[in-house]
């Protein structure tokens, strides 16, 4: 990595092809079976709870096999990997009373794809791999009170994210992150703060990197679990002018899809997807083999949906492989043309175009 | 209101500034009532609503935070923007952190000066949110159109040009001040509105203006009547000027055209600044336009004044059956004939419905209730339709029927309503149906299609057979297949094949519609079935090669890796062994432990409870739907619809082999009954044990003394009788309501047992101390395994639960030849008391076990193979 990634660079190359982002973290380490003395390694030996499925301290204790992942989507095709920071915000960590950690573990999740990323770059330097430092959600919702009898309760406050967020966005920047990402979003207050964070965190070290955003229609009623619709979540989250705006999680590729064309078609920002590999089996796994699913992206890339595409929970590199050589002759979308119209948005959303 | 076409509304009530009587609510702290205001508004027409907690005695940061928090589980409300109405920047700011949408904010000035300015819109940037600008400066409120345009335009250079404000985002408000006050200087207050938002908007472009609408009639306080004119004809000339946005009361704008003419023009005279006179004029008519501002009540029934029609499909969509006679008499009066009003008005109404339930903009519960009105306008018509032969003209006949040996009918009985809903003709054979009786009906009656539905695993046989003998007897219906076992893969597998004319799965209620229409179009019905001929054929080719890694181990292998017990943590002898009878269960202790999750789900209503109610898309129907359902709860225990019974026994007992004995008395010597058992022989991930519930009990090799329990508990008694009785009034809802409750006191029996089972009868944790939440979690020691579901899947040994309980002469609770239970509502199984005992799934067993246990039954081959149907594929 020589320049730093602008986000006047970042629309340049998307605006040449479609971009591939990689699959499952969370699918490929469950694929080893870690047990919790593997999940604690020898630095946390000690710790005083359980720390089985914590998944993102491996970038601490395992940092080998999650290199190994992000080199295997890597040479897959991917052009961006996504850190393994996805529950590293103070917030989620403290359910392993591990918030004292959160600064360590994202800058470690980005140090470790970020040397990964360089060491494919090297080997292909006619392109260029990214790291998307990734914002999880965390387990707590700003606008949804976790109290029946309360409806007015919050277990998270805006000021609580903002300040779990900008620490995660300044170590990730310090460990090497190009991209910064909000993902799986469920609750827009939620990506607000992140948002709020990140451009506080941009002003402070004095350049921007660029941001992609990726909404989660949780199930077929079309709305995040906070209630909006895609079009509501687009107008919610435009002001802080990502680069590219997305969905991602919850829904298999097919399910997805009518979102996806909603988005693409309202979105004056590039537009990502990352579908699950179908929906869950009664065993809670994911069977949408890489070709189906392959073909169905295939589509929506003829259809000109398409400028980011990857995969979320069940994806593996192989399905990675399989999108890449479907979307490899299909032209990038282009971005709708910026206008004035003029929308607000609660659940829904409110356009007007006069 | 062709003029407003370009107008949005913004309400202003929810201001506690300008309504004394959200103030007063928001004082009181009742805010339940505060959020109606809101609804009110939104309802009415409001786009935006505007909140306002401005007010000395309130802390209002609190209470802006407070009711923006309530309002966030309001989906009905919220589903709106906001506009965050405060002078107070903390008060904005602390709003902003409580709204996930895009929201307004009214307002910030250049009235502490340029920075403090810019520093809040940059903030404003960054929250994501458009912005309200007053024309207000370090001077002062711009009053003359000159200050205003002045003003305006610095703000708008200063935001776009400096921090690169959106300009679409920025809305100017030039201040609307009163008129007719009596002093000369006000007179062109409206004028200089008008014109200055003309100029405003042709020197910023892409910007909006909004304003206080309410404030220009405030000199004619306490004549609605004529305050509504003046914001009407105001907003006429203001529209035309360019006004995008104002804050109304959202139901009360009157449309002009409506004005009488000489209030019209006296008021034009005013706001227009057309005389010197012209505050005299108005003041001179104003009292004979005096109006009580009652408007609100009004909108209620607004909808009885509609004409016949419409009111009879408001009834239908809002379920409302307060006025259907009335209302179905007129229209039988208006009609040639009264199927007229059938195949009219009440069609065209459930069109409507089926449309909005399709568009999902309906739920379940909703849909059965616009069933109940319908039902109700159609019974009505019967004794006029008698004579008149024509004959109903149903778009087809559709033949339900649960099968033989199943009592299940709750997702039948939803089918059904929601076909007729779509005007099919439904004929519901009810439950238990012998596959003759049932094709002898469908040929008698000439149907179109037939559906079949079952809940127990041994249905899925008796869909089988009833699928051949379609094809022995020649039919040519396409067969429907639904059901909670029912699925896909099974009817590709084993249905599909046995029956060349089209068997359809159908995975729930709202399918079923699309399904039937499907087939019962000629146009469309052979493309359709050929299309799902085709996915059948891909779901048994994956079914085929699914799971490649699966291997069978031999069953002696399976029992070489079977559960190694910890000897040390079996269960300790029972408190009180033998049999034990519950005659009348009081069922108002049961109702805490009723796991709702489930019952929304028979609604189609899919979240976990509680948070389900405050779920953004179908919150306000379960809610709705929670209240229906513990209004009827009260109804069904204190009248005492229904009873409650239960019998269980804890007995020593031991594992031989794969079997588990039961001994007579603690001497272990007689045996009095011996359950039969599965083992996974499934090669598990990491070599896991292959269990059998056999190895949850210590052998009787080991020496040490265990024991097992058995239950069998309903809350069906008179649960049926009490549903016929709605189910005859044409109220399929509580009918249905009736069933569903039912199933989940059986649930909620079974678990309240169980706990006293472990605390006191048997003992073994007396000191359990679990929420609800907790025990639908099944985070207690030991399990209640049941004959039927997946860790003892075979049927008939209820059979010896039985009779080792002598349930049938103790409660009442009998077996069908499938081997379901009657009543429907009942839950019964076996206890187990070591904490290492779990469920799991026996899943596909071999050969050599199916061998086995045919001969430890004293089975024929294809007997096993019946019972055992869906473990052996």
């Amino acid at each position: 990595m020589t320049a730093r990634l602008t986000p006047e660079h970042f629309r340049q190359l998307l605006a040449e092809r479609i971009f591939i982002l990689d699959g499952a973290m969370g699918t490929m380490i469950q694929q080893h079976q870690l047990e919790e003395a593997d999940y604690r390694g020898n630095e946390f030996a000690d710790w005083p709870c359980d720390v089985k499925g914590n998944n993102d301290l491996l970038v601490l204790s395992q940092p080998q096999l999650i290199a190994n992942i992000h080199r295997q989507y890597l040479l897959a095709g991917a052009d961006i990997v996504e850190t393994n920071s996805f529950n590293a915000t103070t917030i989620a960590m403290a359910d392993y009373q591990m918030e004292g950690l959160s600064a360590r573990i994202n800058f470690e999740a980005a140090a470790v794809a970020r040397k990964v990323c360089d060491e494919v770059t090297a080997l292909e330097p006619h392109k260029p791999r990214f790291v998307a430092g990734v914002l999880g959600p965390t387990n707590r919702t700003a606008s949804i009170s976790p109290d029946v009898n309360d409806p007015g309760f919050r277990n998270v406050s805006f000021d609580e994210l903002v300040n779990a967020y900008t620490e995660s966005t300044h170590a990730l920047i310090a460990g090497g992150a190009d991209i910064i990402m909000l993902e799986t979003i469920f609750d827009t207050l939620n990506a607000k703060a992140a948002a709020f964070a990140v451009l506080q965190v941009f002003d402070e070290v004095g350049f921007k990197l660029p941001v992609m955003i990726s909404g989660t229609i949780t199930d077929a009623s079309g709305r995040t679990l906070s209630g909006q619709t895609t079009e509501a979540f687009y107008h919610s989250l435009a002001h802080i002018e990502p680069v590219c705006f997305g969905l991602n999680c919850a829904l298999g590729p097919d399910l997805l899809r009518p979102y996806v064309e909603t988005l693409s078609g309202v979105s004056e920002a590039y537009v990502s997807v990352h579908p699950n590999a179908g929906l869950p089996n009664e065993f809670g796994e994911y069977d949408l083999g890489a070709e189906e699913m392959a073909a169905e992206i295939a589509d929506w890339a003829a259809q000109g949906f398409l400028n980011i595409v990857g995969g979320c929970c069940g994806t593996t590199p192989e399905h990675i492989k399989a999108i890449a050589d479907a979307v490899k002759a299909a032209p990038p979308r282009q971005p709708k043309a910026a206008s004035h119209s003029f929308h607000l948005a609660g659940l829904e959303a409110f356009s007007v175009e006069w | 209101m062709q003029q407003q076409a370009r107008f949005i509304n913004v309400g202003e009530r929810t201001n506690v500034t300008g309504s004394a009587r959200f103030k007063k609510l928001i004082l009181n702290g009742d805010y339940e009532a505060a959020l109606d205001v809101a609804r009110q508004q939104v309802e009415n027409g409001a786009q935006i609503i505007d909140i306002n907690m401005d007010e000395a005695m309130l802390d209002s940061k609190a209470a802006m935070v407070r009711y923006l928090s309530l309002l966030a589980s309001e989906p009905d409300i919220s589903r709106v923007p906001i506009m965050v109405d405060s002078s107070k920047w903390e008060v904005i700011e602390a709003a902003l952190k409580c709204i996930q949408g895009k929201a307004v904010v009214n307002s910030i000035s250049l009235k502490e000066g340029e920075a403090p300015f810019l520093h809040q819109a940059q903030l404003l940037r960054r929250y994501g949110a458009a912005v309200v600008v007053m024309a207000f400066d370090e001077q002062g409120q711009a009053d003359t159109k000159t200050r205003k345009v002045e003003i305006c335009q610095r703000a708008y250079k200063i935001l776009t040009e400096q921090i690169g404000f959106p300009p679409q985002d920025i809305i100017f408000d030039p201040n609307i001040f009163a008129v007719a006050t009596g002093i000369e200087e006000h007179n062109n207050y409206a004028v200089d509105f008008i014109e200055a938002t003309r100029e405003i908007k042709r020197l910023c472009p892409h910007a909006k203006i909004s304003g206080g609408v309410s404030n220009v009639s405030f000199s004619f306080r306490g004549n609605d009547a004529v305050r509504e004119a003046i914001h009407s004809v105001f907003l006429y000339h203001a529209i035309a000027a360019g006004m995008d946005m104002g804050i109304v009361n959202a139901g009360q704008l009157t449309v002009y055209d409506d004005i009488p003419p000489l209030l019209k023009e006296r008021v034009e005279d005013v706001i227009l600044n057309r005389r010197d006179d012209a505050t005299e004029r108005l003041l001179e008519i104003a009292a004979q336009f005096k109006g009580d501002g009652s408007v609100a009540e009004k909108i209620d029934d607004a909808w009885r004044s509609l004409p016949v029609n419409k009111r009879l499909e408001h009834a239908l969509v809002k379920g409302i059956t307060d006025f259907i006679d009335i209302d179905t008499e007129e229209a039988r009066q208006q009609a040639e004939k009264p199927l007229h009003v059938i195949e009219g008005p009440l069609m065209d109404g459930m069109n409507v419905v089926g449309d909005l339930f399709g568009e999902g903009k309906m739920f379940l519960p909703q849909v059965v209730k616009s069933a109940r009105v319908m039902k109700k306008a159609v019974a009505y018509l019967q004794p006029y339709i008698e004579l008149e032969k024509e004959g109903g003209r149903a778009q087809g006949k559709v033949l339900l029927a649960t099968v033989k040996g199943d009592v299940h009918d709750i997702g039948k009985n939803i089918v059904g309503v929601v076909l007729q809903c779509n005007n099919f003709e439904v004929i519901d054979l009810g439950v238990m149906v012998p596959c003759a009786e049932l094709l002898r009906v469908a040929k008698e009656r000439d149907v179109d299609v037939i559906g079949l539905s079952g809940l127990i695993t041994p249905s899925l046989d008796e869909m089988v057979h009833v699928a051949k003998e379609m094809t022995r007897l020649g039919f040519t219906q396409p067969l429907l297949i639904g059901g909670a076992t029912t699925s896909k893969a099974h009817t590709a597998v084993k249905i599909e094949p046995n029956y060349a004319n089209g068997v359809v799965y159908v995975p729930n209620a709202s399918r079923s519609v699309s399904v039937v229409q499907s087939l019962i179009t000629p146009d469309s019905k052979a493309g359709y079935l050929a299309r799902v001929k085709g996915e059948y054929e891909v779901a048994r080719e994956q079914h085929a090669r699914s799971r490649p890694g699966e291997k069978l181990l031999s069953l002696n292998e399976a029992k070489a890796n079977k559960f190694k017990l910890d000897l040390t943590k079996v269960a300790p002898a029972p408190k009180q062994p033998g049999v034990h009878l519950w005659q009348d269960v009081d069922l108002n202790i049961l109702r805490e432990y009723i796991d709702w999750t489930p019952f929304f789900l028979t609604w189609q209503l899919s979240g976990k409870y509680p948070a389900i109610l405050n779920h953004a898309e179908v919150g306000m129907e379960a809610r709705k739907l929670f209240k229906d359902a513990n209004a009827m709860l009260d109804s069904m225990i204190n009248d005492g619809h229904v009873k409650g019974k239960a019998v269980f026994g804890l007995f020593p007992a031991n594992s031989d082999g794969d079997d588990i004995v039961v001994y007579t008395d603690e001497t272990r010597q007689v045996e009095q009954a011996r359950l039969y058992n599965l083992r996974q022989q499934l090669q598990l991930r990491n070599n896991a044990p292959n269990c059998s519930l056999a190895d949850f009990i210590a052998p009787r090799s080991s020496g040490v003394k265990d024991y097992i329990g058995g239950f069998a508990v309903s809350t069906g008694f008179g649960a049926d009788e009490f549903a016929a009785k709605f189910a005859a009034e044409h109220d399929d809802y509580n009918s249905i309501m009736v069933k569903a409750l039912a199933d989940r006191l059986a649930e909620a029996l079974a678990e309240y047992l169980h706990l006293k089972v472990r605390r006191e009868y048997w003992g073994y944790a007396a000191d359990e101390a679990l929420t609800n939440e907790q025990l639908i979690r099944e985070l207690y020691q030991g399990i209640r395994p049941a004959p039927g579901y997946p860790a003892c899947p075979e049927h008939t040994e209820k059979g010896t639960l039985w009779q080792l309980l002598d349930v049938d002469a103790q409660t009442g609770i009998t077996l069908t030849e499938s081997y379901a239970m009657w009543p429907g509502a009942a839950v019964s199984g076996w206890y187990f008391g070591h904490p290492d005992s779990k469920y799991f799934a026996v899943s596909k067993i071999g050969e050599d076990q199916l061998t086995d246990y045919a001969s430890k039954k004293g089975w024929s081959r294809a007997e096993a193979e019946s019972w055992l149907a869906p473990n052996i594929r």
